[in-house]
């Protein structure tokens, strides 16, 4: 009787184990960062690229419309690489494009733009990264789709594509 | 001259205080950076990291220090923007609650074993 007992403990002490282990070494150790969880935009006050002003998080994302803010800076390959995908979203009327300047040189930043074009309807300045803190970015260039809830519902780390920019046409849609 | 004397001493001390105010708030600043992952980096702290996203982090959570925030409150503005990860000591959730017991019960249980065989070898 008792061997029974003692057998059936280490039986079951055994499948605890086991199920420990399988759950624990099954599940992807890979660190993701969680990209579409709706999150609302933090409140800020930003300066203004174009002059000296600072703009209100409220005033930029006022509009009813879908909006996305690009993490972007002079210094930034992949940024340069995407550039022309943002210019080919900016021609789209249901979505307006922020960009957020990143621990950038004002000048090189300023021939960016003017050499590539100029897809942001406005452009904010985020000098020391603290910004880009507040937004849960981690580094550039990254996209975040907002809806018409001001809600972060998508987040693109790394330069975007193709196959990216159809998925946010098919979201505004 | 007598006056002055004393004037640079105490100027002097209360540099000293200063400084020692400094540090403390710096002591806070590096156990929270030491407790926080940089998550673009290999196995490095933020506080080792001299990374764009290490420097920034530290820009925000000592502007955070320095509008009095207590360092459980930084740990959950973190957390809330990068998730649990970002922390390297794990709290007391449901997901880390075998974590933080299953030791303690297997101590309780092995502890319970011991004390039983020793009452039987008692007999």
């Amino acid at each position: 009787m008792k061997n029974k007992f003692s057998l059936l403990g280490i039986i079951i002490f055994l499948s605890f184990c086991f199920a420990v282990f399988f759950k624990g070494l099954n599940s992807s150790n890979i660190y993701s960062p969680k990209v579409s969880e709706k999150e609302n935009i933090p409140l800020f006050e930003a300066k203004d690229f174009n002059s000296t002003a600072y703009l209100n998080s409220k005033k930029i994302f006022e509009e009813d419309i879908f909006y996305i803010l690009n993490i972007w800076a002079s210094w930034c390959a992949p940024c340069r690489a995407e550039h022309s995908l943002l210019m080919r979203l900016s021609e789209n009327q249901s979505i307006k494009l922020v960009g957020l300047n990143y621990k950038d040189n004002l000048d090189n930043a300023k021939k960016f733009i003017n050499e590539l074009g100029n897809p942001y309807s406005q452009i904010i300045v985020d000098k020391d990264g603290t910004l880009s803190v507040e937004f849960g970015a981690y580094g550039v260039p990254e996209t975040f789709l907002i809806n018409k809830d001001k809600k972060i519902i998508r987040k693109f780390i790394g330069p975007i594509n193709n196959e990216i920019v159809e998925e946010i046409k098919l979201i505004i849609k | 001259m007598k006056i002055l004397k004393i004037f640079i001493i105490m100027l002097f001390l209360l540099s000293f205080s200063n400084l020692k105010s400094n540090e403390k708030s710096d002591e806070l600043k590096n156990k929270i950076l030491k407790n926080v992952r940089c998550l673009i980096c290999q196995g490095q702290s933020v506080f080792d990291s001299e990374s764009e996203f290490a420097s920034s982090i530290k820009l925000i959570v000592e502007r955070k220090i320095d509008e009095g925030l207590q360092e459980e409150t930084i740990y959950r503005f973190l957390r809330e923007k990068y998730g649990d990860w970002i922390i390297y000591d794990p709290e007391f959730t449901k997901n880390t609650y075998i974590l933080w017991l299953l030791p303690l019960l297997l101590f309780l249980i092995g502890g319970a074993i011991i004390y039983k065989n020793s009452k039987k070898n008692e007999k």
